[in-house]
């Protein structure tokens, strides 16, 4: 009577086992969409300050008690859950509520030139404006009558007055 | 005679500076101006024929296999608009009006109904949509555009355009009834 095989796999087998079990589970760990810690609720706030919903204006974002604010929030938090990093999701943002939800204006050279060039040449108008108005005025006849080669013609008077101020100092 | 005469200074600010302060002083009286007539401008107003816009629908809510949504392709039909959002408490006054409405409508062909999702979350407005059982087009108001064209002051608000493109009824707020849409729709479809 032949005696049961009850021989196990072999080392061979054992090891084919062993390369399916791990491709097996870094196929899976793969297929797993990345999925960080849970974000905490400062990491949500540094992203929701910079941003305004719409419907409280005012109010940033990390603040805003209504029930929109707290969807958006919300939102916030699975994207950072994602992976997606502060830019990426200020821009997902700006693509679906527009850019007025940026506390900040877009950094665009315009945005900040523009109020630039208005004050400084606001400014030196107002230089230029003062300068003119503090010149002294003409003479009537439209000119000015200035003598600058002879002493002007004093009054005795005057004169008269200044000698006697000398003697007494 | 001693003295010499010579050309006096012209006193005061030149033309020119004159010019562009008072261009920029009026640029900045109509900018203001122009702020504050566009915060007491209403809703756009019935009769005003209704520019192209486009709708983005949210999938599975698509109009006729269409993802999107151009007005100017709806001539020829009467188009609800309805602004609406799933953080809107009143907006679920009517909700179930509006998709009884649509459902009486669609089978005419002549009516199409459009729900504007006003900043919202997609995650939240589907929540809402399956709530209610809503089956007509819907999608994002992107950069809030449309919202923002029709000078919504809040949800919900509906606009119902005929079949020219021009705005017939402007509802604000949630309707109380079916025979509210009924008594619209009916009377543009006539």
């Amino acid at each position: 009577m032949d005696k049961p095989n009850f021989r196990g796999p072999s080392l061979r087998g054992k090891l084919f086992a062993a390369i399916v079990i791990a491709l097996s589970l870094a196929f899976i760990s793969s297929a797993v969409p990345a999925q960080g810690p849970t974000p905490t609720d400062d990491e949500v706030n540094r992203i929701a300050k910079q941003l305004y919903c719409p419907v409280c204006e005012s109010t940033p974002l990390d603040v805003c008690p209504t029930e929109a604010c707290r969807q958006w929030r919300d939102l916030i938090r699975s994207m950072l859950a994602e992976g997606k990093g502060e830019e990426e999701i200020k821009q997902y943002f700006v693509a679906q509520y527009g850019a007025r939800v940026l506390a900040e204006p877009p950094n665009r050279l315009v945005t900040y030139l523009v109020p630039a060039v208005a004050i400084l040449l606001g400014a030196f108008l107002l230089f230029r404006g003062f300068q003119m108005w503090l010149k002294p005025s003409p003479a009537k006849g439209g000119e000015a009558t200035i003598d600058q080669t002879v002493k002007p013609i004093q009054d005795p008077y005057i004169v008269r007055m200044e000698e006697e101020l000398k003697k007494r100092k | 005679m001693t003295e010499s005469s010579i050309p006096a200074p012209r006193r005061g600010v030149p033309i020119w500076a004159q010019i562009i302060i008072w261009a920029f002083l009026v640029g900045l009286l109509a900018i203001v101006a122009m702020g504050l007539s566009r915060a007491q401008q209403g809703t756009v107003q019935p009769g005003q024929v209704i520019d192209n816009f486009t709708l983005p629908l949210f999938s599975g809510y698509d109009l006729g296999g269409k993802s999107e949504i151009h007005l100017q392709d709806l001539r020829g039909k009467v188009v609800v608009i309805n602004f609406w959002a799933s953080w809107c408490k009143p907006c679920e006054q009517e909700a179930a009006e509006l998709q009884q409405a649509w459902t009486e409508y669609e089978p005419t062909g002549q009516v199409v109904f459009l729900g504007v999702d006003y900043v919202d979350t997609e995650p939240e407005a589907r929540v809402y949509l399956k709530k209610f059982g809503i089956t007509f087009a819907n999608g994002p108001d992107l950069a809030t555009r449309i919202s923002q064209y029709f000078r919504i002051k809040g949800v919900p608000e509906t606009y119902f355009v005929d079949q020219e493109g021009v705005l017939q009824y402007v509802q604000v707020g949630p309707f109380t009834s079916m025979d509210q849409i009924r008594a619209q729709v009916d009377a543009l479809l006539k």
